[in-house]
Formats: C-alpha cells, structure tokens, sequence
C-alpha cells in the first residue's frame, strides 16, 4: 500500500515538451489510469516513474521517498510491457523466477513465490513450457506474475492490453482489476483506451499535450468534465456553438440561431460566444410537438444494443443514442423533437492550446 | 485440367531453373571434378594418370606436415572469429544506440573493406604492417614495443587483416539478431532487479547467439578459405591449407593431390559448421524458435 506522487514532473526532448509540470498524488492501494491519445506524453510519464528515462525537471516520490534518480533495479517496481517482454529463452518458471533470483531469494521459498504467482494468474501447470509455446493470452499472464512475484511496491502497466483480441481483453480487465483490489497494490495503467481505463481504474487522469486535463473518478469524469479535451476524447459528445444571452427576467440562456437553450446561470461565462457539450445518451426523441429542439433524421445506425441516430436540428448537427428496447424506432427522413433533462447540457473550459 | 495441374507442379522447377543451371555448371561440376581428379594418380614424368587410387587422400592423412597445415589453418581461423565476436558484439550494440544519421554512416564504414578489391586492401595493410610502416613507427615512437613487430610474413599479421576484412559479416549478422530483439525486455530486466551487466548477460546475449552462431560460420568459413591474404600478408612463412593447395597446382603440378588436400578442406569446414551449430542451437533452442 505505497503511495506515490510526481512534483513538477517534466521531461523534454529538445524542443518538445513530452511533459509539461506534471504533479499527481497516487494513493495507496488505488489503482490510477493515465489516459490519452498516442503523444500526450503518458507514456513518457510511465517512463520516468520506472525509472528508464530521466526528467528534465521535477521528482517522483514513493512513500515521501525520493525516486527521482534512483536506477530502475532499486525502484522495486513492477511493470508489465506493451510486448510482455517476456525472456524467450527461459522457461515460465524462469521467468516468474528471474526477479527473485536477482534477489538472492533461496531456492525452495522462491520455488514457492513462483507457484504462489502463477497460480494467482491461472497458469499452473505450464512451468517448463517456454513463452513461444504460449497464447497471448497466457503470455500476459506469465508477464503480470513475473511482476506480482517479486511483491512491488507500485505496479506499472504499460497498454497490457492492447495486444489482446477484444473478448480477452474484456475478461482480462475484470480479472485483473480483482487482482489488483484483493493485493491491494498500488497501480498506474498508461492506456489509450478509455473502456479499459473506465472499467478498471479508481481514478483517471487524462492527458493531452504532457499535462493532465481531467482528474477524478471514471464517472466525474465521463459525466461531469471541466476541461474540453475530455469532453471530446471520452465517449462521443455533441457540440453546439452558441451565443450567451440574458433575458428580461435575468435568466440565462444560450441562442443558437432561432432557438434559445435556457442554462444555469453559474454554469456560464459572462457574455459572447459559448460551446455547449451534451452526450448522445441524454438527448432523447420525443414527438415534434412541443419539444425544445426539432430535427430531421438523416441517419439511423444500429448497434444492438443501441441506436444511433444521426439528426439535422435547430441547433447544429446532433448525434442521439437510444437503447434498444423493442419499441418502434423513428425512420430515416423523419422529423422529430429532441428533448433532454437540464444540467445535460453542460459548458466546459476551453482548450487551451499548447505551443 | 490435367495440364494445368501439370503447368502448376512443374513451374516452381521452370522459374528456378536459370540458378539451378548456374549452381550446377558453376559449383556442382567443378566440385565434381575435383572430386574426381582428387583420385587420379600422379606421375612426375607423365603427369596425371586416369587410374583410379586413394594413395592422394593417404598421403594426406599419413603425413604430419598436414597435420599441422590444418592445425594452423584451424587455429588462425578460430582466432579470427573469436576476435569478430569480440569486436563484433560491443561494436554492433554501440552503433545500435547511435543515431539513425550516424548510423547510416558507420554503416558505410564499417562494410567499406568489402568494398575494396582484395589485392588493393591487402597490399594496403603489407604497408601499414611494414617493419618501417606507420603501425611500427606509432608503436616504437609511443614506447610501446622495443624493436619493429614482425606483423608481415607471420600469423599476427594474417589475423589482423582477416579480421578486419570478415568483421562487417559477423557485425551484420548480430546486427540482424538485435533487430528481432524486443527493446523492452533489457528495461523488463533492469525493473525485476538485474543490474545493466547481469542483464546483458542473462537476457540480451542469449537472444543474441543466433547471430553470433551465423556470424561465426560465416567468419570461420570465410577465414579457413581465405586465399589472397595469407598468400601475400603471411607469405612463404605461413603456409595454410589454401596456399598449400595452390602450390602443389602451380608449383609442383600435381594437381590430384592438391584436389584431394581441397576436398579434405571442404570436409573439414562442413565438419566443424555443422558440429558447432548442433551445439550451440542445442543450447539456445528456444531463441531459434
């Protein structure tokens, strides 16, 4: 249950900033998703907390311990690789074994820890098999208990994932989630995919241009973001480009050519141009008549689950999901009303351009 | 039908059939003949005699003079390849860390002796290895040596040039192995614990051994083949097994026993190719995987 924080953590390469001031306090135990777009400097970031890359500027602390310039065989952290980087030419058993061994751990108690850790990955029985003879799936898993092996203060995951076809990667994140909760391991998973991020994670960063945009738990924020970066890289969302403006009776709304979408005043910013963000899944279709918003169908998906329509409105383009539920959907061509609940609609802080 | 079954079966011969025609005539055959010839009998007066007898292939192996010959020709040619996985190993991992630019230009330098025509280079080292040449008069004027080293006519000599003519073969070769190489798995060793020299040691240099294995067949082949310079560098003095063979063709003309001493070179080298690489792809059988 090791705590860790980054101060100011930065790093350069030559004129571009991979990381810009990073700080981040990770909890013990908690298990902390960087997330962003391949350059935002996550894994960078991943990097110099394992210790194979030195920051330009700033620390890295573990337990109030300072890192910064400790080489990587000292950090006593484990970290799982994109590739597994798994040693081919040594058995699975000699690859659990390795970190122990480079311990000077006695042959029966690290025979024990071996067996210990493979077992917690379900790979029992396949010691003297090599990594060639493996799935990728079972190489995954020989990588995560060559790092829970040598018990690590912090575990690093670098997109683990990524190499795993869809459904594995899906039972992969719930198992390895259990995992991580039940040895209570404090954990950073650098991913660019946000459903591995959401479903596992206690806490998501997201990143973008070496900084943190967006902290805070997988719900905050999904639902409620302050930053615009993570309004547009999470999930889908819907852009409307409006004007601020103050009726008579002192409430405030936002004009979007003939239309008028009412807003919490505290939610605004004082005069001029605004952007609004709402979420495909909390707009709603409803009869034309009497709806804030009315719209022409001009595409229908459908996903199984859910059906997306695509929407020529009053206020700009939308994008509208619904759950299939049996009922009769509204066709191509159609117009219809687009209705949503107040505090859907939702005013975020711009980007700021990075240089 | 059956004819396009038959166009079908016979087309993987027809396309390789232009160097399978070249490999025939220009390797198969002569090989063959020396095979052949290596059986005939060899009279100083009348020269060779179509009568078939193996007394060439006894002489060889009854006389120590051989013996020896293959010895030093063994010995030279361990020592060249030994030295080009010396050399080879640091020199490809140091210019795997350059940057591409760089590289582009080591490169060029580092293949340059093959780009050079034989008779060009080795002349080139006969005066840089020269009692009086500049390797001599940097060694005398830094205090390191007494009197001039003796590099010319000798075996150092041979070895100095031959390793510098055979290293690009083994630095490609490891070269070629440390491409496949997945990057994380040097970082994979240092987070479990390994220092920067146990991780060499453990993780990198294994996974290395093939291309060292084929580096080193390529270097030993090449080395205990090798004509030109053992002829000029190493002279009369050091005599191996290829300028022997040349001299009974073009000295004492018996052509039968140089053939059957080039059949037992050729035996010789497939021996010990085969022999190391059986040993050493034992041991490393996963890496081959």
């Amino acid at each position: 249950m090791s705590t860790m924080s980054l101060r100011g953590l930065s790093k350069s390469f030559g004129n571009v900033q991979a990381v810009n001031n990073l700080d981040l306090n990770v909890e013990g135990g908690e298990f902390l998703s960087l997330l962003g777009p391949s350059g935002c400097g996550k894994t960078t970031t991943l990097q110099m907390v394992a210790g194979f890359l030195p920051p330009t500027a700033g620390k890295v602390l573990v337990e109030g311990e300072d890192i910064t310039y400790v080489v990587p065989e000292k950090r006593d952290m484990g970290i799982v690789f994109q590739s597994y980087a798994l040693f081919p030419h040594m058995t699975i058993a000699q690859n659990v074994g390795f970190g122990l061994e480079m311990r000077k751990m006695k042959r029966p108690q690290l025979q024990e820890r071996v067996d210990e850790a493979l077992s917690m990955v379900r790979l029992s029985g396949l010691e003297d098999r090599y990594p060639s003879q493996l799935s990728g799936g079972q190489r995954q898993r020989v990588a995560i208990a060559r790092v829970l092996a040598i018990r690590p203060r912090v575990l690093l995951l670098d997109e683990p994932m990524s190499n795993l076809d869809a459904k594995l990667r899906g039972d992969m994140h719930v198992e390895l989630r259990a995992l991580q909760r039940r040895l209570g391991i404090t954990t950073i998973l650098v991913t660019h995919d946000q459903v591995e991020a959401m479903t596992m994670s206690d806490r998501i960063a997201v990143m973008t241009g070496g900084k943190i945009a967006e902290l805070g738990t997988p719900q905050q924020v999904y639902d409620k973001p302050v930053s615009e970066f993570a309004y547009r890289f999470l999930g889908q969302t819907n852009e409307i480009n409006g004007e601020i403006s103050v009726s008579d009776a002192g409430s405030t709304a936002v004009r979007v050519g003939s239309a008028s979408i009412p807003v919490e005043a505290s939610e605004a910013p004082q005069g001029g141009a605004i952007k609004l963000f709402v979420r495909p899944e909390r707009l709603r279709i409803c009869p034309a008549d009497n709806s804030k918003v009315k719209g022409k169908i001009t595409t229908r998906l459908f996903l199984g689950g859910v059906w997306f329509y695509d929407i020529d409105s009053d206020i700009g383009h939308l994008r509208v999901s619904a759950p299939n539920l049996g009922a009769a959907q509204a066709d191509e061509g159609e117009t219809v009303g687009i209705d949503w609940n107040p505090g859907d609609m939702q005013v975020a802080t711009p980007e700021v351009a990075n240089g | 039908m059956a004819d396009a079954a038959l166009r079908q079966s016979s087309a993987p011969w027809l396309l390789s059939l232009p160097s399978l025609l070249l490999f025939v005539g220009l390797l198969a055959v002569p090989m063959a003949l020396t095979a052949v010839l290596s059986f005939h009998v060899f009279e100083g007066m009348r020269g060779i005699q179509p009568t078939f007898t193996i007394a060439n292939y006894v002489q060889v192996l009854t006389d120590g003079y051989y013996y020896e010959l293959f010895l030093r020709t063994g010995l030279m040619s361990l020592g060249v390849t030994a030295i080009c996985v010396l050399i080879g190993v640091p020199e490809t991992l140091i210019l795997a860390k350059m940057r591409p630019a760089l590289q582009g230009t080591f490169f060029v330098v580092i293949l340059g002796p093959l780009l050079i025509s034989v008779v060009v280079r080795t002349l080139g080292w006969q005066i840089l290895l020269g009692r009086q040449g500049p390797v001599n008069s940097a060694l005398l004027s830094l205090g390191l040596v007494e009197e001039p080293v003796r590099f010319l006519y000798s075996m150092t000599g041979v070895v100095i040039v031959l390793t510098h003519v055979l290293l690009p073969f083994m630095i490609v070769a490891i070269w070629s192995a440390l491409q496949k190489l997945d990057g994380q798995v040097a970082h994979a060793a240092r987070s479990l614990g390994a220092g920067p020299i146990t991780t060499f040691r453990r993780v990198v240099l294994p996974q290395l051994m093939p291309g060292i294995l084929s580096g080193a067949i390529i270097v030993f082949t090449l080395a205990a083949s090798a004509f030109a310079t053992p002829a000029i560098i190493g002279g009369r003095r050091v005599k191996v097994v290829t300028t022997a063979i040349y001299d009974e063709f073009l000295t004492s003309l018996n052509w039968p026993l140089g053939a059957a001493i080039a059949i037992m070179l050729l035996i010789a080298i497939v021996a010990v190719v085969l022999g190391s690489n059986r040993l050493v792809e034992r041991r490393f059988k996963q890496v081959f995987a």
